[in-house]
């Protein structure tokens, strides 16, 4: 078999080019943006034998996935945690729908928010949506997944969610590769009414999903990502779920003397539980993410038998993931010595790097805001986030994708003067827009200051699907020409550019100064590729 | 046995080119390997590591456990001691000397050094120098990874075609480069180190 040294993203992917994957659509985010990376650089996309494309956001992502399943074809849209909030509404709805070719959601959790505002744990959306959800537990199995939930999606008609977490999602190991499977041939759905959600329907083809659930278990209790291995001490019985297992196992040396439940597939495969839920006295969980399987054991009385431990019982720490070091801790096992921390390292937060555009607009926009003790500048998600940090201390919020505008309306609304908003051009696409069309509609009295660097920067540099069109959509969305103003954030143009936006924010209703400059990084690769290249 | 290996850097030092090296030569000897991996926003400028893992026996968990570095190989000396905890009793930990300075309080640099040099298994190398001499300041890394090198047990040759491979699609030049550069810092001057179980 061939073998091939991937990231668990990569792994994924390449599971289903070979499962007959016949398009892909995502937005970036950490850590899954390497799915969608991977696939579009493959040679089958390259040849233009599958679709793979970056979208606007999670939703036109997930939508234009569900599309191509009901054309017949396998399909799959990636995101990260968050980007399933934003993509929530067809997740829920897709469900009901169902799915013709096979569709998957690939979805990649951050626990410790390594590059994330929360670590929200996306099996808990398999409560509305009530779909099965496959979880690897390494990079072999991530790249099984697809092929399996493909089938799995095929002949349940429903989509099929595959979860990863960072430590797989970016961790590379050598995999073997097996036989690639021909896409499907164009096929409309054989009963394409219940596409159609009206409530006459929907309430049919919702009855439909509750009564295919049992069925879903019955998958879950055969499925090759579920398996009780047997173990000779049953006092303590371990759940695993996803990468967890391997801490079990390096925490024991690979030879642990307790029965483990390795959780790969959800719902949870209650056949395989049961054994363990009456041999064992005490029941602990290792996941990543929210104490999901473990509340569901616990139920309403934790003293009812057996005992279940993990991060409710407070043997597993609350938040963070997991570790070898977390697992071996919980089950009281011996640790190698271990030298204590150096007292010498300072921290080193991440910064914006030398010559970045937006260093100049953040110091453009706090000479425009000196002495205006009121002003705030609500921002968003991207590189510019990092404006917060000195030197800058440029921003003041930023909760998730488009909040930037939104926000600054509402405090406009309540009084606050002057309202800034700080937003990238690609979360403008993302779900900027909307939020400015509110302020045209209203007449609001803000600042939108739009950070064009041309690209996806924070991600490693995608494609922004704004695509140098931020003047006209703005006009579009009805914003006065005369207050659609352009500034190049250099050095040499502070001055203009602090004068600029001072005009801007004195303008009494929604005004937008658009900041271009391409993205250092980008620059300097499109550089080297004209020059043909350096280490 | 598996060999656990600490890389430590700060985003944009080339930690990841190292980490792909060092995947690319455990592949080709057929061995098994795990090699987690920093993305996203803690690039920019910020701490970056990544836990190399790689043996003929299966490997569990993509994080290396602490007190079980075999080595820690670092870009900066003040990185190097960040993740001492996972350093073995008997672990190896080489290091560039020179510091990597992008924030206010970077501590004082001889305490560093000190810090270092009392590790029973040390190495301090000058990689700037070392690869200012194969050709290009940019392939510090690849000086480094030399200078780790007798560390890893990985056949020398093995971590070259590595190089070969990573740098492929680079000019023969550039290869060229990198390769002298690792040969330079695996025969780094020595007067820091102190022996050691290589």
């Amino acid at each position: 078999m061939p073998t091939r040294l991937l990231l668990g993203d990569e792994a994924l992917s390449q599971g289903a080019i070979d499962a007959g994957l016949s398009a892909a659509y995502a937005y970036p985010g950490t850590p899954s943006t390497e799915i969608t990376d991977y696939a579009i650089r493959s040679p089958e996309s390259q040849g233009g034998r599958i679709h793979c494309r970056w979208t606007a956001n999670e939703k036109t992502a997930l939508e234009a996935a569900l599309g191509a399943s009901y054309a017949g074809r396998r399909a799959m849209a990636s995101m990260k945690h968050v980007g399933l909030n934003v993509a929530a509404d067809p997740f829920v709805n897709a469900a009901i729908a169902g799915a013709n070719g096979g569709l998957i959601i690939n979805v990649a959790d951050d626990p410790s928010m390594h590059s994330s505002q929360n670590e929200q744990d996306s099996r808990l959306y398999l409560e509305i949506a009530l779909i099965p959800c496959i979880e690897p537990s390494d990079q072999q199995e991530a790249y099984a997944a697809p092929a399996y939930a493909f089938g799995l999606s095929e002949r349940s008609r429903v989509p099929v969610m595959i979860r990863l977490t960072t430590r797989l999602a970016h961790s590379r190991a050598t995999i073997e590769t097996g036989d690639r499977r021909s896409p499907n041939e164009f096929s409309l759905p054989p009963d394409p009414k219940r596409y159609i959600l009206l409530p006459a329907i929907a309430r049919g083809s919702y009855d439909d999903l509750i009564a295919r659930q049992p069925d879903f278990l019955a998958a879950s209790e055969e499925s090759p990502f579920n398996a009780l291995h047997e173990g000779s001490d049953e006092t303590i019985g371990i759940i695993a779920c996803g990468i967890a297992l391997n801490y079990v196992r390096e925490a024991f040396g690979g030879d642990c003397p307790h029965p483990v439940l390795k959780i790969g597939q959800y719902p949870l495969p209650l056949g395989l539980l049961r054994p363990l839920l009456h041999r064992c006295e005490t029941i602990f969980v290792f996941e990543d993410g929210y104490p999901y399987v473990e509340g569901k054991l616990r139920g309403l009385d934790e003293r009812s038998k057996p005992i279940v431990r993990g991060r409710l019982s407070g043997d597993v720490p609350r938040t963070g993931e997991l570790s070898p070091e977390v697992v071996a801790r919980a089950l009281r096992l011996d640790a190698p010595p271990v030298r204590s921390a150096s007292k010498t390292p300072t921290p080193r937060p991440p910064a914006l790097c030398p010559g970045c555009p937006h260093g100049d607009t953040c110091r453009a926009l706090n000479g425009a805001l000196e002495a205006q003790e009121s002003a705030r500048i609500f921002s968003d998600i991207g590189c510019y986030t990092l404006g917060a940090l000195p030197p800058y201390s440029a921003i003041d919020t930023c909760v998730e994708m488009g909040a930037s505008i939104t926000m600054a309306r509402g405090a406009s609304d309540a009084g606050l003067r002057p309202a800034v908003a700080l937003i990238g051009d690609s979360t403008f696409t993302h779900s900027g827009m909307t939020g400015l069309l509110d302020c045209v509609n209203d007449g609001t009295d803000l600042t939108v200051v739009i950070v064009d660097n041309g690209t996806v920067a924070m991600t490693g540099g995608q494609r922004s699907a704004a695509e140098s069109h931020i003047r006209s959509i703005c006009i579009g969305l009805g914003v006065d020409p005369d207050h659609v103003r352009t500034i190049e954030p250099l050095p040499n143009r502070h001055a203009e550019n602090v004068a600029i936006l001072r005009e801007e924010i004195a303008h009494p209703g929604p005004s937008v100064v658009i900041a271009e400059r391409e993205c250092i990084q980008t620059a300097r690769r499109r550089a080297r590729r004209s020059t043909g290249g350096t280490t | 046995m598996t060999r656990n290996v600490i890389l430590a850097g700060v985003g944009g030092q080339g930690l990841l080119s190292i980490a792909a090296v060092l995947g690319e030569a455990a592949r080709r000897e057929g061995l098994n390997l795990k090699q987690a991996e920093v993305h996203g926003m803690a690039q920019r400028g910020g701490v970056v590591q990544s836990h190399v893992r790689f043996g003929p026996g299966p490997i569990h968990s993509d994080l290396i456990r602490e007190g079980t570095a075999d080595l820690i190989l670092s870009l900066e000396p003040m990185e190097a001691l960040r993740y001492l905890p996972f350093l073995a009793q008997d672990g190896a930990m080489v290091t560039n000397s020179e510091p990597f300075e992008n924030i206010p309080d970077y501590p004082e640099l001889d305490s560093i050094h000190e810090e270092i040099r009392g590790l029973p298994n040390h190495r301090l190398v000058d990689a700037a120098a070392l690869a200012k001499t194969a050709g290009s300041p940019r392939a510090a890394n690849m000086v480094m990874l030399g200078a780790g090198s007798p560390y890893l047990e990985l056949p020398e040759e093995a971590l070259i075609t590595g190089i070969r491979s990573v740098f492929a699609g680079k000019s023969e030049e550039i290869v060229e480069t990198n390769v002298r550069a690792f040969r330079l810092g695996r025969a780094a001057p020595e007067a820091e180190y102190s022996g050691g179980n290589a």
